[in-house]
């Protein structure tokens, strides 16, 4: 070996591939981007749910309570499993939640919430979806934690679970 | 379930083989003369026999829908048709891995017999070191991926096979793939025992060209059946989509390909020894690393299986393992030879050279591509995709060159080109593909500058392609034939995409959608009940500028274990066009969207690609 | 009869240049939808995907059109709901920088070895 130079350089690189690949595989795949998490709530008009007239939703996150946006519907599975989450957390009284019903068919999300209690402080209508894409959302069922100066503190994606609920407690105290 | 022990127990009695070969072979390196024993023989002969056993008694608990298999279980139902539980074998990771020994095993033992003429010593190190590659494969199946685990108490019923996999070509397309990949491994040891022989010479080239045209077939095929599949089935209209999965193939093909033509080299001039073992240790690693970036799950494709970090780690130490010791050996070994010859600048040697620089390019990009989004997260955190346009642009500014070179470099001779080439044929039939371009490109929008030169080339090359069956020159046939393919390949890729159109729209039964060039009537729709799914076929009549209405009926299944619905397109193909249509539902309405495409000279995508195959069999007959 | 046909032919201009904003408009969100990579499909575009997410985006995006957003803006406006992983063209930016780079960068090397190697040979 008279040019030690390149063998040596060699290794070095594929020592440095190798540890990335192994950091790589630990990291999570599915990917959740957090741009909206520290930024204000995008502000949207929707149709309420039970009254049909339009609401703004600066209206809606006026108060001085925390708020919890919980994007479901009614052909959502994972949504059926999550909805007694929520009817615990709606008992919290420094936490209101406000429903989006996104992508359903009216009388199908009345049936749900006949059939699984109403949690909601108030229920919006998203029909095509993009209310959900302005605020950063992938689906269903999708919930966002907001304080009372409108700024997302935490997004979860998927059902809620117990543990979800304990993280949410302790950042509405 | 006693079958599952058995193709448990195969495996077993297979690994203890291997082990036993170790020694056994490492023995007989040092007996003089110039058979192998026949111990040697043996053991390969019974770890194959051994070995498929155990794939045979996979293939009988998937066709038996023995579910106290855990791998049948997660992959099978009872209502598969007997063709997709026997192909659902190998659509799933454990089951492809066997595969995978399989035919490792296979390959090794055919090494054995066909090499009978070569040294001994070169032989033996050969199949040791192949035979450390079958042992981590062991090592990996058995660790990490058992095909046969257990499961008690025993499902009634599978999880079932994805619909989408239940079709004819990708039952063959995983095999025959494999058949590539693995090809490739008995040219990364063939020249590992070539260093430690010193042997890298044009014998060795000789010999290694064989399996590498092998390789190089067996993984454009698998390569062509896989985009053929995804055109057919997945109902976008695309074949090629630079999906993680994809470009780990095209890889090692980039590799082999540059490999074909400097093993040529090697074997004609004995220059470019160093080269072509960089490209033979390459190829396999390029086809162990895309077997880590899929199967580890540290990429997201369309085609992952299921992620599982444990088989992540596993293959990556066992991949750098390879690399180490390839570069060990290389580094310690190797004894670059000195030849006193004569070169010259116009040659085809220089013209190999050069191709094989374009290659080595276009690899890097298909490379960075498709590993840069892993290394920018895990050093910056930060999330990007690297999709489609990255590729296009950059591949396509550097195929314009490469087709301009690809139409005098293979003519030129070897050692020295002395004849002119330029001549006033050339230059004539080169404005005649001007003329012509100019012609096609006028009445489209796409006529960008680089858009207009590349069909320019790819015509003229074409034409030079074709022109080269009527002329005596330095190229031999199947060359020519393969060339041609490759020519044709290009020049019907950029009009299908140049010349691609689709339509987009809602529609519902009884009603007409007006477009362009003609209009689409949907006329009807029927629902019929098959063995495992629901079909939906709509029936659309569709009539464009002056020619015969064509009938075109896309199709929905609705199936229901697992519960998914596909969308099979219904694809009309001629020579100059196929109609493409596809349908699918809009949640909670009575009308779908459709999308019709029309996509000129798609069979002359397949077929170019079929006929660069034929160009290499034809290389393989000639030796035989 | 003259004017009447003076007539005619603007009111085509006008009409062929209503269906080729319309065309053009179509044409757009089907350029931005094959760039837009679907976020709950495993590696779709929103054109190529039918899930709900695409579809939703794909509204929204025509929505942002009519609007007069820009393609840019579009993709500045995704990019800020999403991060840059949404998009299938990277862009050229400090994070991309090596990506572009680099591929480049073999091509060049590659050429200096060929340019050494055959520096001495006879033409």
């Amino acid at each position: 070996m008279k040019n030690k130079a390149l063998p040596i350089s060699i290794i070095i690189f594929l020592v440095f591939c190798f540890v990335i690949f192994l950091k790589g595989l630990n990291n999570t795949n599915n990917y959740i981007p957090d741009e909206t998490l520290g930024k204000k709530i995008s502000s949207f008009t929707a149709i309420n749910f039970f009254n049909e007239k339009e609401t703004k939703s600066d209206e809606l996150f006026a108060g001085k309570n925390f708020y919890l946006l919980n994007i479901w519907a009614s052909w959502c599975l994972p949504c059926r499993n999550e909805h007694k989450i929520l009817m615990k957390l709606s008992q919290n009284n420094s936490i209101k939640i406000i429903g989006l019903n996104y992508k359903d068919n009216l009388d199908n999300a009345k049936e749900f919430i006949n059939d699984l209690g109403n949690p909601y402080f108030e229920i919006l209508r998203d029909e095509n979806g993009t209310i959900s894409i302005d605020l950063g959302a992938y689906g269903v069922p999708e919930t966002f934690v907001i304080d009372n100066n409108k700024i997302i503190l935490k997004k979860f994606v998927g059902p809620l679970n117990n543990q979800s609920l304990e993280e949410i407690k302790k950042l509405i105290k | 379930m006693f079958i599952s022990q058995l193709g448990f127990y195969s495996l077993i009695i297979g690994l203890i083989f291997s082990i036993i070969f170790l020694p056994v072979a490492y023995r007989d390196l040092f007996v003089n003369n110039n058979l192998i024993s026949s111990n040697v023989f043996s053991i390969l002969f019974f770890k194959l026999f051994f070995v498929l056993v155990s794939f045979i008694c996979l293939i009988i608990s998937f066709v038996n829908s023995d579910f106290s298999n855990e791998t049948v279980y997660n992959n099978s139902h009872t209502t598969k048709p007997l063709f997709y539980k026997i192909s659902g074998t190998w659509g799933n990771h454990e089951g492809s891995l066997l595969l995978c020994l399989l035919i490792l095993v296979f390959f090794i033992f055919i090494f054995l017999i066909t090499s009978r003429k070569e040294q001994k010593k070169y032989r033996i190190i050969t199949l040791l070191f192949q035979e450390i590659i079958i042992i981590g494969f062991f090592l990996f199946l058995l660790i990490t991926s058992n095909p046969f685990n257990h499961l008690f108490p025993s499902p009634k019923e599978g999880l079932g096979l994805n619909p989408i996999l239940q079709d004819p070509i990708l039952a063959i397309h995983p095999p025959i793939l494999y058949l590539g990949y693995i090809g490739s491994s008995i040219i990364l040891s063939s020249s590992i025992a070539a260093i430690i022989q010193n042997q890298v010479n044009n014998q060795w080239a000789k010999n290694l060209k064989i399996w590498v045209i092998i390789s190089w077939i067996f993984l454009t095929i698998g390569i062509v059946l896989g985009s053929i599949w995804a055109y057919y089935e997945l109902g976008w209209g695309g074949f090629w989509f630079w999906d993680p999965v994809e470009n780990i193939s095209l890889m090692p093909w980039l590799c082999l390909t540059a490999l074909v033509h400097s093993v040529i080299v090697l074997e004609k001039r004995s220059l470019f020894a160093t080269w072509t073992l960089v490209l033979s240790i390459s190829s396999f690693t390029f086809s162990m690393c895309g077997t880590f970036l899929v199967r580890s799950g540290i990429l997201n494709s369309v085609h992952t299986f299921a992620n599982d970090p444990s088989r992540g780690i596993f293959i990556l130490f066992f991949l750098f393992f390879l690399i180490f010791i390839s570069l060990i050996v290389f580094f310690f070994f190797y004894k670059e030879k000195k030849i006193k010859q004569k070169n010259f600048l116009f040659s085809k040697e220089t013209s190999i050279l050069i191709n094989n620089w374009f290659m080595m390019y276009f690899l890097s990009v298909v490379l960075i591509g498709t590993v840069y989004p892993i290394f920018l997260e895990v050093i910056t955190n930060e999330k990007i995709s690297v999709g489609a346009p990255f590729y296009s642009k950059l591949f396509i500014p550097f195929l314009i060159p490469f087709l301009f070179l690809m139409s005098i470099g293979p003519k030129m001779a070897w050692i020295r080109q002395n004849v002119k080439l330029f001549n006033i044929k050339i230059i004539l039939l080169f404005l005649l593909s001007i003329f012509l371009s100019y012609l096609i490109l006028f009445k489209t929008e796409q006529r960008t500058l680089f858009v207009s030169v590349l069909v320019i080339f790819s015509i003229y090359l074409f034409f030079t392609t074709i022109r080269d069956f009527f002329i005596k020159n330095q190229i031999n046939f199947s060359q020519k034939i393969s060339h041609f393919g490759f020519s044709l390949l290009i020049l019907s890729i950029i009009m299908n995409g140049i010349f691609s159109r689709e339509v987009i729209t809602n529609i519902e039964v009884g009603e007409k959608h007006e477009f362009n060039n003609g209009t689409i009537y949907f006329k009807n729709i029927n629902t019929f009940k098959k063995k495992n799914y629901t079909s939906i076929v709509g029936i659309f009549k569709i009539k464009e500028n002056d020619n015969e209405e064509i009938y075109l009926e896309p199709e929905l299944r609705i199936f229901n274990q697992p519960l998914i619905v596909t969308s099979e397109a219904d694809i009309k193909t001629n020579f100059i066009a196929d109609k493409f249509l596809v349908m699918n539902l809009v949640k909670g309405n009575d009308y779908y969207n459709i999308k019709y495409q029309t996509k000129p000279f798609m069979i002359w995508i397949w077929l170019s690609a079929i006929l660069m195959c034929v160009g290499a069999l034809i290389n393989f007959f000639k030796r035989k | 009869m003259n004017l009447f046909k003076i007539i005619i032919v603007i009111i085509f201009f006008f009409f062929s240049l209503a269906i080729n904003a319309q065309d053009s408009n179509s044409k757009l969100i089907n350029k931005i939808s094959k760039n837009i990579r679907c976020l709950v499909c495993q590696g779709q575009s929103i054109y190529d995907s039918q899930s709900d997410f695409a579809i939703s985006l794909k509204l929204m995006i025509n929505k942002k059109i009519e609007e007069g957003y820009t393609e840019k803006q579009i993709y500045d406006y995704l990019t800020n709901q999403y991060g840059e992983w949404i998009l299938y063209d990277p862009k050229f930016n400090k994070n991309t920088f090596f990506l572009w780079l680099l591929p480049i960068l073999v091509f060049l090397v590659g050429g200096w070895i060929i340019f050494r190697k055959t520096r001495f040979i006879k033409l």
